[in-house]
């Protein structure tokens, strides 16, 4: 029989430290998202009129939702409640759903009124104007990417949990998948009122 | 052989704890909604960003655990936003006193 030692403690540490590299990187986009504001606040409380509050606001619910569906489902398993856990898996992956088509919605009735990167409609606004999409884009886009990057983690974990890898006992990597699910939720927590509540 | 103890300590929290931090989450989302709409000049930011840290406060105390986390993984996550904050902060001296 192979003994293996797994240091929970040492894992979850892990995770934190990767978490430190994402509140770095998003960190950077925020400072950047600052400095512009400084200098160009009339453009940027103009600009982020345009922005729908109502989808927003409900992107905010839905993101904060989930995080409660995960968290909840980290006590379930620890109750040795298998199943209820994999159903609160599934609506958190469903929020997550959610989320990008919402997203998608938001995003196409911006390109509709040629408001995209690169486009012309863009390029002939006041450059402070400008700035605001092209940081509004980046920044929910690269958030976009770690909600489809959190839900796909989700459901790996999922997975685990029907074939028992992940179970009472052993479920450090379910903590560790709900760890960058809320760091998700965190940088949404920002996002939100910096460009949809400016105005 | 698994040495399998929960990481935790054994601690779980309940269902009807943390539905009572999402309730905390969602007031605290209607008040920066309605925060913004009234126009209070340079204190509605100053407004949006604290309503905003106390809902990261509660997302990382809680519902990520670190509030009944070793105290080595809390001084971590703090000194790592005490960095961000020397990191924002810093850029704002230089900004808000340029010609």
């Amino acid at each position: 029989m192979s003994e293996t030692h797994k240091d929970y403690d040492a894992s979850k540490m892990g995770m934190w430290l990767f978490l430190f590299t994402e509140i770095l990187l998003f960190g950077g986009l925020f400072l950047l998202y600052a400095a512009y504001r400084h200098r160009y606040a009339a453009a940027f409380h103009e600009a982020g009129r345009a922005l729908d509050v109502v989808l927003g606001g409900a992107n905010t619910v839905v993101l904060i939702t989930s995080s409660l569906f995960v968290a909840m489902a980290i006590t379930a398993l620890q109750q040795g409640r298998k199943v209820r856990c994999q159903w609160f898996l599934a609506l958190t992956i469903l929020m997550a759903l959610v989320f990008l088509v919402n997203k998608y919605f938001e995003w196409t009735a911006k390109f509709q009124h040629g408001v995209y990167p690169g486009s012309e409609h863009l390029a002939a606004l006041p450059q402070g104007q400008a700035l605001f999409y092209s940081l509004y884009f980046a920044m929910t886009g690269l958030h976009g990417i770690h909600v489809l990057l959190g839900a796909s983690l989700l459901g790996v974990v999922m997975a685990f949990v029907a074939r028992d890898k992940v179970r009472r006992d052993d479920y450090v990597l379910l903590e560790n998948a709900g760890l960058y699910w809320h760091l998700v939720d965190l940088v949404w927590i920002y996002l939100f009122p910096l460009f949809y509540l400016i105005s | 052989m698994l040495h399998a103890h929960t990481n935790t300590g054994g601690h779980v929290l309940g269902n009807r704890f943390l539905v009572g931090v999402w309730a905390a989450l969602m007031a605290c989302t209607v008040l920066t909604v309605a925060v913004a709409r009234v126009d209070l000049g340079f204190l509605n930011v100053v407004a949006a960003m604290a309503v905003a840290t106390v809902k990261a406060l509660l997302v990382i105390l809680f519902f990520m655990h670190l509030r009944f986390e070793n105290s080595l993984l809390r001084w971590m996550v703090f000194i790592a936003f005490v960095i961000l904050g020397i990191c924002i902060g810093f850029t704002f001296f230089d900004l808000a006193w340029r010609p």
